[in-house]
C-alpha cells in the first residue's frame, strides 16, 4: 500500500514544481466570476500594469454565489452578480459600498448605467457586461421567420425534436410569459397555468433541458434550435455561419452583470483598482471582444473588433422591446417552482 | 482441453464478459485521446493531426493550478481516509472488547447514505458556523469524511473472511501484538487496503458538488475548472489535460505493478 | 483506574473514525435536520420559524388555486430514481461478478494489473467521460454515423436522452464499486475448497452457486450498496445523458438548494432519502444475519 503511494507523491511533487507561482509584491486579488466570462488577456494586462497577482475562480449561477457569500468567509474581493440579484445581495448585507461615482473613470459610464434602477448612483456596483437571452436557430435546417416565440414554443416540423432549452426555471418561464404577453414574476395562478400549458405543449418537441454545452450541441447539429445568450450565439456563428440569433417581436429578455465588492473582502484597495481599470474603454472592450457581450462604458466601441461591431446579435431591430428580468417575490418564485417541477416530473 | 473443462477457475463466457467490460471501460478514453490530437476546436469532427492543444494546456496556469490542487487534495484525503478506515475495520473485526459494533459500523457508513448535494450544503453551513477557513484544508476535510466508507467497505469485505488462525498462530509463537499486525494481518489485508485506497482516490479526484460548495478562494480543482469549460463544449485542450493525467496514472500503475512483482 | 483506561484503549481503533465523522458529518446533518423544520427564506437559507411545511409538501400541495390536493409529483420522481438505481445495481452485478471472478482466478501479478486497469479510466474526470458517451450515442454520434455509413439504417436511431442512456452512464460511473469489493472477497478464496467441492457438486455451476456465491456475498452486498446509494442521488449522468427532461432525486434536491431556494424542502427530501437508505440497509443487515455472515458483525 505504502509503496504504491510513493510514485503518486512523486507525480504530485512534479506537478507542484511545475505550477509554483511567485508571490506578487503588490498583493493579491481574488475574483469570483461566472464561468467562461473573463478575458484572460484582460487579467494579464491588469497584472502587468499593477503588479497585483490575480486569482480567478468561477461559479455557475447567482444562487451559488449567493449561497457562498451567505456562508461568510470565502475570501473573494470581486464578485459579479446579475442586476436582478443585486438588490438581494444588498438587502442581505453581502456587498459593501464602493461609491463608484467618486472613482476614476466613472465619467466613462453610459448614462443608463449611472442611474440603473437596481443600484442608482453606482453605490455598490458598476456594470460589467450586458446582453440578451433568446434563442439561436440553425437556418440551414429552418429558413422561415425566426423573430417570434411561436417558432420556439410551437415549432415547425423541421425543428420538432431538435430543440434545446435552458435548465433554469426562471429563464424558461420568463420567456414563456413574454410569449403569452403576461407580466414577468406573475403571482396569478391562472396566468401560471397558461405558462405550464404552453411549456407542456412544447415539451414533446424538446430534446434536452441543459444550460451547459449549448455551443457544442448547436455546432454538432445535435440541436437545430437552442435557447441561448447573444454572446454565445456569436460564438456559435463563428463556427457555423448558418446560426442566427432571434429577436422575437414580443420582447427580448435583457440582463446586466455587475462588478461588486463583497463585505469582508481582504483586498479592498486592489478591488477598487480593478474596478477603475474596468471603467476604461480600452480595457472593457477587451472583455467584450472575448465574451461577445455589450458593456456600459462609452467610447469602448472604438476598441472593439470588426466582427463584434458588425454582429447582428448585439443590435436588436428597431421596435423590439427589451424586457429587463426582475427580482421576483417569494410567492412568484414558489409558483415558478411548482410549474417547473410539474413540467419535469 | 480436458483440464480446462474440469478447472473451476475457468467458467465459460466469463472471459468474454471481461473482455467486453474492458472495451466498454476504455471506449470513451480512446475517443478522448484521439480528439486531443485534433487540429480543429471541435470535439466531434476530425480535421487533421496536431499537438497544439498540449502546448496550450501546458501554458495554461489555471489548468496547472487546478491539477496541482486536485492531486494534493486527493492524495492527502486518500491517505487519511484509508488510515482511519483500516484502523476502524481492524478494531471492529478483531477487538472483542468493543461493544455496540453495529453502531460504529453504521456511523462509518453514514457519509455514503447522504446525497452529495446535501453533504455539500451541510458541510458548507457547518464550516461557516465554526469559522473554519483553511483553504485547501476545508476541501481535504470534507473529502476525507466522504471517502472513509469507500475505503472501509473493501477492507472490511476482505477482513471478514480472513482466517484468524494465522494471527492466533503468530501470537502463540510469542509475536507481539504489533509484530502480528505488521507481519501477518496487514500483508494479508493489503489487497483490501489497496482497493480501498484506490476507491478513495477516485472519489476525491472526481468530486464536483462538494468541492464546488466547500471551496474557498483560490482552491479551484480540476473538476470545477473542467465544469467551467463544459459550458463551451469540451475543447481538445481539456482532452489534452485528461490524456496527460491518464499518462501519469498509467505510469503510476506500471510502477506499482513493477514494485509488486519484485516483492 | 487502569480498568477504565484499558476499556478506553479498546476503542482507540474506532476513535479517529468516530471523531471525524461525528464532528464533520453528524453536526452538519443536525443542521440539515433542523433546517427541514424551518421556513424558507425567500433569498435562500432559512427563517427561524418552526414549520412542518416541508414535509407536507412531499405529499400534499396547494394547487395553483390554493387548494390542498394530493400531489404525486415527488413520489413519481422518487420511484423513478429507485427504479433506475435498482436496474443499475442489477446490471453492475451481472457484469461485475463475472469480471471480478475472472480476475480473481488469474495468476497474482496479472490480477493486480487487471485491477489497476479498472481504476485507470477513473483518473479522467467524470464530466469528460460522460461527455465522451454523448459523442458516441447522439444522433450525429459515432454509432449512428457508423451504422448509417454502413447502410444499415437510414435515419439516426435515437439513443441519447433516454432512461437507457442514464443507466448506461450510471453503470459506467459506478461499476468499479461493484467489481473491487467482489474481487476483494473472491481473491482470498481457497481453491482447495473449490477443488474439494467439485467432487460433491457435479457441475461447475453447482459449485459456483453453492460455494463461490456465499463466499462472495459480503463483497456483493458491499458492491450493491456502493452502487445503489450514489446511483439514487446521481446528478451528472441524469442531467447529461438523460437530457434533464425528467427529474431524479439528486437533481430535485439540488434544485431546492439552488434556483428553487427552498432549503427546508431540500433538507426534508434529504432526510427522507436517508430514512429510505437506512431502512434498506437494515433489511440487508437482518437478511444477511439470518443467512449467516453478511453485513453486520
Amino acid at each position: 500500500m505504502k509503496k504504491n503511494i510513493v510514485p503518486l507523491l512523486g507525480a504530485t511533487a512534479l506537478i507542484l514544481s511545475l505550477s509554483a507561482v511567485p508571490a506578487a509584491a503588490e498583493g493579491d486579488l481574488f475574483i469570483y466570476n461566472w464561468t467562461d466570462y473573463t478575458a484572460p488577456e484582460l487579467i494579464e494586462k491588469f497584472e502587468a500594469e499593477t503588479g497585483i497577482s490575480v486569482t480567478l475562480d468561477t461559479y455557475d449561477s447567482n444562487e451559488t454565489l449567493l449561497a457562498k457569500l451567505q456562508s461568510g468567509a470565502t475570501g473573494y474581493d470581486i464578485v459579479v452578480p446579475s442586476h436582478n440579484f443585486v438588490e438581494i445581495f444588498i438587502a442581505e448585507g453581502l456587498l459593501q459600498p464602493i461609491n463608484a461615482a467618486t472613482l476614476a473613470g466613472h465619467g466613462n459610464l453610459a448614462a443608463d448605467f449611472k442611474n440603473a434602477p437596481w443600484d442608482p448612483g453606482n453605490v455598490y456596483t458598476v456594470p460589467w457586461q450586458w446582453g440578451t437571452t433568446s434563442f439561436t436557430v440553425n437556418t440551414s435546417v429552418y429558413e422561415g421567420d425566426i423573430n417570434t416565440y411561436e417558432v420556439l414554443f410551437k415549432p415547425p416540423a423541421e425543428l420538432q425534436g431538435q430543440i434545446g432549452m435552458f435548465k433554469s426555471a426562471d429563464e424558461v418561464i420568463s420567456m414563456a410569459q413574454i410569449s403569452l404577453g403576461l407580466p414577468l414574476c406573475s403571482e396569478n395562478p391562472e396566468e401560471m397555468r397558461q405558462v405550464l400549458d404552453l411549456l407542456e405543449t412544447q415539451k414533446p418537441f424538446v430534446k434536452t433541458y441543459n444550460s451547459d454545452g449549448i455551443l457544442e450541441r448547436l455546432v454538432s447539429g445535435d440541436t437545430a434550435m437552442h435557447q441561448n445568450w447573444n454572446g454565445y450565439s456569436i460564438r456559435a456563428r463563428a463556427e457555423n455561419p448558418a446560426m442566427r440569433y432571434a429577436f422575437p417581436a414580443e420582447g427580448v429578455i435583457t440582463w446586466a452583470d455587475n462588478l461588486a465588492v463583497p463585505t469582508g473582502a481582504r483586498n479592498y484597495d486592489n478591488a477598487i483598482k480593478f474596478i477603475e481599470f474596468m471603467m476604461q474603454p480600452e480595457n472593457i472592450a477587451v472583455q467584450s471582444n472575448f465574451a461577445g457581450y455589450s458593456n456600459g462604458v462609452d467610447g469602448s466601441t472604438a476598441f472593439m473588433s470588426e466582427e463584434l461591431k458588425a454582429a447582428h446579435e448585439l443590435s436588436p431591430p428597431e421596435g423590439t422591446p427589451l424586457v429587463f428580468s426582475q427580482t421576483c417575490s417569494e410567492k412568484a418564485i414558489d409558483l415558478q417552482n411548482r410549474v417547473w417541477t410539474s413540467l419535469l416530473q | 482441453m480436458k483440464q480446462a473443462a474440469r478447472d473451476i477457475r475457468i467458467l465459460p463466457g466469463f472471459n468474454w464478459v471481461t473482455l467486453g467490460f474492458f472495451l466498454y471501460l476504455y471506449l470513451p478514453l480512446v475517443i478522448l485521446v484521439v480528439f486531443s490530437f485534433n487540429a480543429s476546436r471541435s470535439a466531434t469532427v476530425w480535421e487533421g493531426f496536431s499537438v497544439d492543444w498540449y502546448f496550450k494546456a501546458f501554458a495554461n496556469d489555471d489548468i496547472r493550478r487546478a491539477a496541482a490542487n486536485s492531486l494534493i487534495i486527493a492524495t492527502v484525503s486518500m491517505v487519511a481516509s484509508t488510515c482511519i478506515a483500516t484502523m476502524a475495520a481492524l478494531a471492529l473485526a478483531r477487538n472483542r472488547r468493543i461493544r455496540r459494533k453495529p453502531v460504529f459500523s453504521g456511523l462509518i457508513m453514514l457519509p455514503l447514505m447522504i446525497p452529495e448535494i446535501v453533504t455539500a450544503v451541510a458541510t458548507l453551513t457547518f464550516f461557516a458556523a465554526i469559522g473554519l477557513s483553511l483553504g485547501l484544508g476545508n476541501i481535504i476535510i470534507a473529502h476525507t469524511v466522504f471517502c472513509i466508507p469507500f475505503a472501509y467497505l473493501p477492507i472490511r469485505a476482505r477482513l471478514q473472511g480472513m482466517d484468524e488462525s494465522l494471527e492466533t498462530a503468530a501470537q502463540d509463537l510469542y509475536a507481539g501484538k504489533w509484530a502480528t499486525l505488521r507481519l501477518v494481518t496487514l500483508p494479508l489485508l493489503a489487497p483490501g487496503i489497496l482497493s480501498g485506497a484506490m476507491l478513495a482516490f477516485i472519489i476525491s479526484i472526481d468530486d464536483f458538488i462538494i468541492t464546488l460548495m466547500v471551496a474557498e478562494a483560490g482552491s479551484t480543482t480540476l473538476p470545477i475548472y473542467i465544469y467551467s469549460l463544459v459550458r463551451l463544449g469540451i475543447t481538445p485542450e481539456i482532452n489534452a489535460v485528461s490524456t496527460i493525467l491518464l499518462l501519469i496514472s498509467i505510469l503510476f500503475v506500471t510502477l506499482s505493478y513493477r514494485i509488486g512483482k519484485k516483492r | 483506574m487502569t480498568i477504565v483506561l484499558d476499556r478506553l484503549k479498546a476503542y482507540a481503533g474506532v476513535a479517529p473514525a468516530t471523531l471525524v465523522i461525528g464532528v464533520f458529518m453528524i453536526a452538519p446533518l443536525m443542521i440539515i435536520l433542523a433546517y427541514s423544520f424551518l421556513e424558507p427564506n425567500p433569498y435562500g437559507g432559512v427563517r427561524p420559524t418552526f414549520s412542518t411545511g416541508a414535509y407536507t409538501k412531499l405529499f400534499y400541495e396547494r394547487d395553483l388555486f390554493d387548494e390542498m390536493v394530493f400531489n404525486a409529483t415527488y413520489l413519481k420522481i422518487t420511484f423513478r430514481s429507485l427504479w433506475i438505481a435498482a436496474v443499475s445495481v442489477i446490471a453492475c452485478l451481472l457484469i461485475g461478478f463475472p469480471v471480478a471472478y475472472y480476475i480473481a482466478m488469474q495468476p497474482a501479478d496479472r490480477r493486480n494489473l487487471l485491477i489497476l486497469l479498472i481504476t485507470i479510466p477513473f483518473w479522467t474526470n467524470l464530466l469528460i467521460r460522460t461527455y465522451c458517451w454523448i459523442l458516441v450515442l447522439r444522433d450525429t454520434g459515432l454509432i449512428n454515423n457508423g451504422l448509417m455509413s454502413a447502410g444499415l439504417i437510414d435515419s439516426p436511431f435515437t439513443m441519447l436522452y433516454s432512461e437507457g442512456a442514464i443507466v448506461l452512464g450510471l453503470i459506467y460511473t459506478y461499476i468499479p464499486f461493484m467489481v473491487l469489493p467482489i474481487y476483494a472477497s473472491l481473491e482470498r478464496l481457497d481453491l482447495r475448497l473449490i477443488e474439494a467441492s467439485r467432487d460433491l457438486y457435479a457441475t461447475k455451476w453447482g459449485t459456483l452457486r453453492q460455494i463461490v456465491l456465499p463466499l462472495a456475498a459480503p463483497g456483493i452486498i458491499a458492491g450493491s450498496i456502493l452502487v445503489f446509494i450514489p446511483g439514487l442521488g446521481a446528478f451528472i449522468a441524469p442531467e447529461l445523458l438523460g437530457g434533464g427532461k425528467n427529474l431524479m432525486l439528486g437533481s430535485l434536491v439540488q434544485l431546492q438548494f439552488s434556483s428553487a431556494r427552498n432549503w427546508p424542502f431540500g433538507s426534508a427530501l434529504a432526510v427522507v432519502i436517508m430514512a429510505v437508505v437506512m431502512l434498506t440497509l437494515m433489511l440487508y443487515a437482518r437478511n444477511a444475519r439470518k443467512n449467516g455472515g453478511g453485513l453486520q458483525h
